[in-house]
């Protein structure tokens, strides 16, 4: 993906958001807690965490809408503390709101945007309409929003944002109460903006939505990036396989000590005590002894299997339990995940 | 796709791209917002109904409930008609309730995060706060038209010249503006479109009450008149009376040109106060 994209750029950089030791403060509460974050040109880069970590503070600051205490921020090659003005004319955002106007139409939304943007009366009415088509929104154009559904608003919202052609488009969790079919279309132009040139980050709470969009994501939790990485990269810093397999209820006790003695890890039981998982260092190897052990003491398994960890226990395991962050001060932030994993992952949901 | 094909520029190479905020463009700017906000007082039912139908209710229930009661402690420069002393009354109260508009439509954007998609725009900054006061020195001139229109229809005339009357007119407009940016100031440290409501008109009954607007203030208890006739709603309604009956509907030692002069520093002192107090406040507000 990055290569499709490699051209349109120039060779001088292969950053274009570039965040560096960011704070910010909001009284004693550190929203950011020393943030670091490249993001190369041309890719999604989803920003994932749970509520309160951080992730609309830094897209506020990347906006330009909120100043940090510390820190640098460079957005398309722009000082953006220094020169804010400049690095709105080449970003785009799409807030947790559709913040479109009810009462006007959905053209003169995008219409006004534009004109914000610097376009002429004529330009803006003309890159209004062609953002409206490509949004599959020109039926409905001529209606005052307030007659819109919750998808429709969301995507005039994005529409707006495209209208000044940015080359960073920044969107807070851009389907968060929206429906499955909606979304769908939102991830597809999404992808579509992408292949356009623009490079895109996004927020999310959904570990679908990064797993299927982002190319790169960045873990944040307490205002800090914990965790970074393609999906794939992530998953396998968690640990290796787990193993997975259904048994009888009768047999479960049984079953659990196998593969204690195996694996040397802690199982999990889930739902309906059924179900168990463990860690399988060795992958293949281990399934085949467990197996095999399990034959010799006479428990028959429904199911079994090696699965790949979710990125939902990445999650998990980088944010679930309150690392002992504190006394580092946030600087080393990956190395203080390694650590952590090498100790306590994979911790699975019990 | 054709939308994004140009390519991007080279970073840090490229100084003439810096984007600039021009005095032109914030022309621009403030008008488009302007037009925006407009639209909004146009197009939203509840926004129109407050601003038509309430000002007209006042002006029927003081006018056939109270008028007859008031017309005989009124000065002869009224005509012996309550209309004719309530209509200069009721333009400065329309001004000061219309006012309120600012701080609701401010908060209302605030909250739905149009605000913050105007700050992320290359935009004039000050082209959000210019662009809702001027939308609603507008929308306070149609309410005051129509205000008139009906005024003149159940009874209302002026005494003075036509020029004298547009002044009047003109006197309440410039208060009616720089009162929407005493309640900018309000709706930025409000922020909450509910509470606005009564954060706003908590203070606006009693300010507008205990003024010269819909009686003289001669009957007032002492304390309560030493308020009334210093405060600016009086000082303003006073001169716009003088403007349009003459100066025998002002008190013993009044003349018109000192209530105009006085009018005019109190416009000019809350418009400058309250304009950088609401700059301050939306920074604070937004960042």
């Amino acid at each position: 993906m990055p290569d499709a994209d490699a051209h349109s750029t120039t060779a001088t950089t292969d950053t274009i958001i570039e965040v560096d030791g960011v704070v910010r403060t909001f009284g004693r509460v550190r929203a950011l807690d020393g943030v670091d974050l490249q993001v190369p040109p041309g890719i999604i880069y989803g920003l994932l965490g749970p509520n309160g970590a951080g992730k609309t503070t830094l897209i506020r600051v990347l906006a330009t809408l909120l100043r940090p205490q510390e820190g640098r921020v460079r957005v398309a090659g722009i000082d953006v503390l220094r020169d804010p003005t400049s690095a709105r004319a080449r970003i785009g955002l799409a807030g947790q709101f559709a913040a479109v106007d009810e009462f006007l139409t959905g053209r003169e939304n995008v219409e006004m945007v534009g004109r914000l943007y610097g376009a002429s009366r004529r330009e803006a009415r003309r890159r209004a309409d062609e953002v409206l088509e490509r949004i599959g929104l020109s039926q409905d154009a001529g209606r005052q929003v307030g007659t819109y559904s919750g998808g429709m608003r969301r995507r005039l919202d994005l529409a707006a944002s495209l209208v000044g052609r940015p080359e960073v488009m920044f969107l807070d969790e851009p389907t968060t109460g929206i429906d499955p079919r909606n979304r769908m279309e939102l991830w597809r132009m999404i992808e579509d903006l992408v292949e356009g040139g623009t490079t895109v980050l996004l927020t999310t709470q959904y570990l679908e939505e990064a797993d299927r969009l982002a190319d790169r994501i960045g873990v944040i939790d307490r205002g800090v990036i914990v965790s970074e990485g393609t999906a794939d990269e992530l998953k396998a810093a968690v640990g290796g396989a787990v193993l997975e397999l259904t048994v009888a209820p009768q047999d479960r006790e049984k079953a659990v000590e196998v593969l204690v003695a195996v694996t040397g890890e802690e199982a999990s039981v889930g739902e309906g005590g059924r179900r168990l998982r463990v860690a399988a260092r060795n992958g293949s190897r281990t399934l085949t002894e467990v197996v095999r052990n399990l034959d010799a003491a006479g428990v028959l398994t429904d199911d079994i299997g090696l699965q790949r960890p979710s990125l939902d226990d990445v999650f998990l395991s980088v944010t679930g339990e309150p690392p002992s962050r504190d006394a580092t001060e946030g600087t080393d932030t990956s190395d203080a995940l390694t650590d952590d994993q090498a100790e306590e992952a994979p911790r699975w949901r019990r | 796709m054709a939308a994004l094909n140009r390519t991007a520029p080279a970073p840090g190479s490229t100084p003439g791209a810096r984007a600039r905020v021009t005095f032109t463009s914030t022309v621009v700017d403030t008008w488009v917002i302007t037009k925006r906000n407009l639209l909004r007082n146009v197009r939203l039912p509840q926004v129109l109904l407050f601003s038509t139908v309430q000002p007209i209710m006042f002006l029927l229930l003081f006018t056939f409930v109270f008028g007859g009661a008031i017309e005989g402690s009124l000065p002869p420069a009224a005509g012996g008609e309550y209309i004719n002393w309530l209509i200069p009354g009721l333009l400065v109260q329309v001004s000061v309730f219309g006012a309120g508009q600012t701080a609701i439509g401010l908060t209302d954007d605030l909250k739905k995060g149009v605000i913050d998609r105007f700050r992320s725009l290359p935009m004039a900054r000050s082209a959000v706060l210019a662009g809702r006061t001027f939308a609603d020195l507008g929308r306070n001139a149609a309410v005051v038209t129509l205000m008139l229109v009906v005024g003149f229809a159940i009874g209302f005339r002026y005494s003075t010249s036509l020029l004298e009357f547009l002044a009047g007119v003109l006197l309440a407009l410039a208060f009616a503006y720089s009162l929407s940016w005493v309640m900018a100031v309000i709706g930025l440290y409000v922020k909450e479109p509910e509470a606005t409501q009564s954060a706003v008109f908590l203070p606006v009954f009693p300010l507008v009450f205990a003024s010269s607007v819909f009686l003289p203030t001669e009957t007032m208890p002492d304390w309560l008149r030493v308020f009334a006739d210093h405060q600016p709603i009086t000082t303003v309604t006073n001169a716009l009376r003088a403007l349009m009956l003459g100066e025998g509907a002002l008190l013993d030692g009044q003349v018109l040109s000192s209530q105009l002069l006085l009018s005019a520093a109190w416009i000019v002192g809350i418009t400058l106060v309250f304009s950088l107090w609401a700059i301050r406040a939306y920074r604070r507000a937004v960042g």
